[in-house]
Formats: C-alpha cells, sequence, structure tokens
C-alpha cells in the first residue's frame, strides 16, 4: 500500500453519474505533496468534475478522496480551509473591485479586518494589480481577471491549489505570466492540481501528467515517460557551416542506418533507436572536427503522445468545457 | 519537484464565538455595496408606494371610504405591507441570476457555513424593506396621515413588517434555488403575491365581500398582519393579530429557510 500521509491529493475509484452520463468513471489520482499534477484531457473527459469532487463542490457517487489528510466528504470543511480554487467557475464577483473581492475572501477566511486588508494589498502588489485595486473587476482585462482570480484563491495561503484551466482563453503572453505565477507557488512548496487541455501546458509545468478521457484515467506518468510510450525519438543536428551538411548527413546516415533528409530551418533530422546512437554520432563528428552549433535528442511531442493514447486529434482551439 | 515544506496556513483567527454571523454580515457587506452601485433597483421600492398611495388614496379613496384623508389612515398600514412583500421577490430573482456566477462557486470552496452567503443577501435585503417602509411613511405624512399611537408602538409596526417581510423573502429564495430562469421566480413570486395581498383587509373591509372570499380574508396572515400595524399606528386592538402574524412568519422561515438553504447545498 502507498503511505498516504506523503499525498496531498488522493483519490481512489471515483465515480460520477448525470443521469445516464458517466462524468467518472472510476478515477485514480494522486499528488505527492509540493509537486505539480496536470490533468489532462479532451472536453467532456471528466476534468472539471473530478476537480469539483476534490474540492468539495461536488459529492461523489462512489469512491473516495482525501486533500491535504482531510476527507473530502466527511470533512470537507478542513479540506476548504486547506485548498484554494481558480477555475472558469470560481471567479470572483465582478461588480465589486480588485481589492473589495480579496478583502471579502480573507473576512470569510477569519482574518481579521485590518489583516484582511493588509492581506489583500500584499496579494495586488504580488499580481501587479496595485492600479487597477479599486477598479471593477468587472473592467478587467482578461489577462488581469485571471491574476484576481488566481490571487484570490490565495488568501488563505492554502496547501493546495486547484487550477481549473487557469489560461484557456489566454493569449500566449498573458498565458506566460499565469505560468510564472504558478512556478512561484510550486517554488514555495505548495501543491498544485491542474487541468489544462494544453499538451504544452502541462508539459511546462506538471512534474507528473494523468490523462483522462471518458471518465477514465488512461495514461500517468512524467511528460517523458508519456513520450516514451509514443517512442520515436529524434537526433538534431544544425551544422554551424552550410558545407558540412553533406558530411554530417553521411556521419548520421551510417550510425542511424536511415535516411537522412535535407536540413529544415537548417536543422538535420535523423530518427534513432537508442542513446548510444546519439553518444556515437557526437564522438564521430568531433573526430572529424566538424563544428555544431547545436546537437539535441528530442522525444516526440504531448500532442502525439495523446493522439496515440485517445485516438483524437488534441484540442489546439480553446473550447470551453460545460460546467459540471 | 521541490521537498520545502508546505506553508503553515496561520491564519489568524480571532476567538469570536459567532463565525456563522460574521460571515453573513461580510456577505452582506457586499450585497450592500452591489445595491448600492446599482441604484436604479431602488426605483420600484421608492417609487411604487408612492405611485400605490397617489392612485389608491385620491383616485379610489373617495370612491371607497367617502372620503380621501380617512381612506388614507385606513390604507396607508396596507400599502406599506403590499409593498413591502411585492419587494420580497426580488431576492429569489437577483440570487437566481447570482448564483448562475462564478463568484458563488468560490463561497461554496470556503470554510464558512453553507448558509452564510444565503442569510448575508437577507441581511441587506432588510436595508432596502427599511428603505421602502422610510419612504411609504414620509409620502403619507406629506399627504397627511398621522399616527395615533406612540412613536414605541409606531417602531414596532415597523419591526413587526420587517420581519414578516424577512421571512417572506425565505420563500423566494427557496423559488430562486429551484427555478431554472429569474423569469419565473418572478412570475410565480407575484402570482402568489396577489391573492395574499388584495384578497386581506388590505384596500377594503371584508364586510362587503362575497362569502367565500370572506372565507380566506379572515385566514389570510396578511389580514392579521395589516390589522395588528393598523392597531400599532392609528389605534385598536393588537395582539391577537400581531400573535398570529408573527407565528405565520415564524412558521414560514421554519419550513422555507431550511429548504432554500438545502436547495442552495445541492444545486451544483
Amino acid at each position: 500500500m502507498v503511505d498516504m500521509t506523503n499525498y496531498a491529493i488522493h483519490a481512489e475509484g471515483l465515480t460520477k453519474h448525470y443521469g445516464a452520463t458517466k462524468a467518472l468513471d472510476g478515477i485514480d489520482l494522486s499528488v505527492p505533496e509540493g509537486s505539480v499534477l496536470g490533468v489532462l484531457g479532451p472536453n467532456g473527459a471528466g476534468k472539471t468534475t473530478a476537480v469539483r469532487i476534490l474540492a468539495t463542490l461536488l459529492r461523489p457517487d462512489s469512491g473516495r478522496a482525501t486533500v491535504a489528510g482531510h476527507d473530502v466528504t466527511k470533512d470537507p470543511t478542513a479540506v476548504r480551509r486547506s485548498i484554494g480554487l481558480t477555475g472558469q467557475y470560481a471567479s470572483v464577483d465582478e461588480q465589486l473591485s480588485g481589492r473589495e473581492n480579496l478583502e471579502l475572501f480573507a473576512r470569510l477566511l477569519d482574518f481579521t479586518r485590518p489583516d484582511a486588508r493588509a492581506r489583500a494589498t500584499d496579494l495586488l502588489e504580488q499580481f501587479g494589480l496595485t492600479e487597477a485595486a479599486d477598479r471593477r473587476a468587472g473592467t478587467y482585462s482578461g489577462g488581469m481577471r485571471r491574476r484576481l482570480d488566481l490571487a484570490a484563491s490565495l488568501v488563505g495561503r492554502p496547501s493546495v491549489i486547484f487550477l481549473d484551466e487557469p489560461t484557456t482563453g489566454l493569449d500566449p503572453s498573458k498565458r506566460d505570466d499565469v505560468w510564472n505565477m504558478v512556478r512561484l507557488l510550486t517554488s514555495e512548496g505548495t501543491t498544485v492540481l491542474l487541468t489544462t487541455q494544453y499538451l504544452e501546458e502541462a508539459d511546462a509545468l506538471a512534474d507528473a501528467i494523468t490523462v483522462i478521457d471518458l471518465g477514465k484515467v488512461i495514461a500517468h506518468g512524467t511528460a517523458s515517460e508519456l513520450k516514451q510510450i509514443v517512442g520515436g525519438r529524434s537526433l538534431q543536428v544544425r551544422p554551424e557551416n552550410v558545407r558540412d551538411v553533406a558530411d554530417i548527413r553521411a556521419v548520421l546516415s551510417r550510425i542511424t542506418g536511415r535516411t537522412v533528409g535535407e536540413p529544415t530551418r537548417g536543422l538535420l533530422t535523423a530518427p534513432i533507436e537508442d542513446e548510444q546512437q546519439f553518444t556515437n554520432v557526437v564522438v564521430d563528428l568531433a573526430s572529424r572536427g566538424i563544428p555544431v552549433t547545436e546537437i539535441s535528442l528530442s522525444l516526440p511531442s504531448l500532442d502525439e503522445v495523446f493522439f496515440t493514447l485517445t485516438g483524437q486529434k488534441a484540442t489546439t482551439e480553446p473550447v470551453k468545457e460545460p460546467v459540471s | 519537484m521541490t521537498t520545502m515544506t508546505v506553508p503553515d496556513v496561520a491564519v489568524p483567527r480571532p476567538a469570536s464565538s459567532l463565525p456563522w454571523l460574521r460571515h453573513s454580515m461580510s456577505l452582506a457587506g457586499r450585497s450592500v455595496k452591489k445595491m448600492v452601485r446599482h441604484p436604479e433597483q431602488f426605483f420600484d421600492v421608492t417609487l411604487q408606494p408612492v405611485l400605490f398611495l397617489i392612485i389608491f388614496v385620491y383616485v379610489l379613496g373617495g370612491a371607497i371610504a367617502g372620503s380621501t384623508q380617512d381612506y388614507l389612515q385606513f390604507v396607508l398600514p396596507g400599502i406599506l405591507i403590499q409593498t413591502v412583500l411585492f419587494s420580497t421577490v426580488a431576492i429569489g430573482v437577483n440570487l437566481n441570476t447570482d448564483i448562475k456566477e462564478g463568484v458563488f462557486d468560490r463561497f461554496r470552496s470556503l470554510p464558512i457555513p453553507r448558509s452564510a452567503p444565503l442569510v448575508g443577501a437577507t441581511i441587506a435585503e432588510c436595508l432596502r424593506y427599511a428603505l421602502t417602509i422610510g419612504v411609504t411613511m414620509i409620502a403619507g405624512f406629506v399627504m397627511g396621515f398621522r399616527t395615533g399611537t406612540s412613536p414605541l408602538r409606531v417602531a414596532a409596526a415597523m419591526l413587526l413588517v420587517l420581519f414578516f417581510a424577512w421571512c417572506m423573502c425565505w420563500i423566494a429564495i427557496w423559488l430562486g434555488m429551484i427555478m431554472r430562469e429569474a423569469g419565473s421566480v418572478q412570475g410565480i413570486g407575484f402570482l402568489a403575491l396577489f391573492p395574499l395581498t388584495f384578497g386581506s383587509s388590505m384596500f377594503a373591509s371584508a364586510d362587503t365581500m362575497p362569502g367565500w372570499l370572506q372565507a380566506w380574508v379572515k385566514i389570510n396572515p396578511v389580514t392579521h398582519l395589516t390589522d395588528a400595524m393598523r392597531g400599532l399606528l392609528t389605534g385598536g386592538p393588537v395582539a391577537q393579530d400581531a400573535f398570529i402574524a408573527l407565528g405565520t412568519s415564524a412558521l414560514i422561515l421554519a419550513v422555507f429557510a431550511p429548504l432554500a438553504v438545502r436547495a442552495y447545498r445541492t444545486k451544483a
């Protein structure tokens, strides 16, 4: 048996039905303290339902789960004291200002009035919202709203944070903002469960990834472990001088035993079977004195992993998952 | 992955023995801020009683009571109750839309009693009722209404109607929780309020009404509330009607507050 005390989130066999629809069909999840789990899946896979159960907003039909050591159905209040929730649904009051929202949540978390004010000021500062602090949240831009949502979930200094599709609908530069804040949180030891439709996001932020589809876990592992499932790593070499291209192609072909095509964007690519071939290429090029600016071993993208696992193309367009 | 310690949850906790009340008050503060920012929602509760007073007193008063002044003395408590009762529907409509927005899910994820967001909203709502009562009384005084009792009794009348309305608003909340659309909450609320208000002693004495209607008027709790209010504002017996009105309020609260909270909890 696994030692439960090391897990900030631990769920076994969670099921949830909506009428005849099985939203969750026996999900197991575990997140070690201080780590980030990415829950990856297409629309309707059950990600939001799983988060709502773990955050005590929904009761599972069966199965059990603990968050921060507390049972989500038997001791929801203790769970609520330990968690922060940010998502498409758990947001802020648009008619109140950023500061008023944060102060309200602080008061509801039993901060005294001066403490609530101080905590709100700190968070507004930390999330770059000081200037907008007294404007109605409804007037915030998409990126500011997401930062305020995130700040709101951190008011009580939770040890576990749920981020349900934190960057859906954000443009890439704003997305980087959110990613940096998530990294900051984890560097402080907070446990994060992040759901996403973006493979890139899970790859960038998560220590481990659980892939779910149709209410079931279909794969779990680190990003590189998942990529191994698909196999097909490739070796990439960028010649320093164009005149060396032919020589490098010859080396790659000989060692990998495959035909190597023309360089694309200055990069020569050859599929390889094992690390030894990588070493051989490096040694061979060095002994011939052929200069290269880049040589790397790349794993297949998570998109390909996802396609292999679910048999469908991963979502690239943000589509809003229906709540519950 | 880091192995750093989880930041401790050193959230300050004041030693208040009533966290439920404190949380409700914080949430009431939220509702009040929203109200103040949307002053247009005060139009109905302020203009409506004034319009009703003018219509009932000057248009119908002479015909019903022989003199507009006599009718004002008779009808003001009724208009007061009617406006306050109709304004109880608003909370159901507002919560029905409010709850669809994200902030309620955050409330659910906070370690506060499940009823606190609802109780908070009702506390804020009482301010609206108080405003309605104040406006109606002032309009009445301007038109010539005079109380015939002590200030203490007048204050008791205000509190009685406020308490009745506060209990009634839990029916609206319950409707707001179980109805799909805000529009249906308003429709059903108003439909239920017409027989309760017009089918009472508010606007005319029951003596001229047909027997079946008299029977309804006699058991209608709003009749007892109206008669108690008349007693407290212009003089006359109070005790029995006030007792029935308070008892009905408490009964409504005891039935519908738990129903509303339960509907709120299960509304995922």
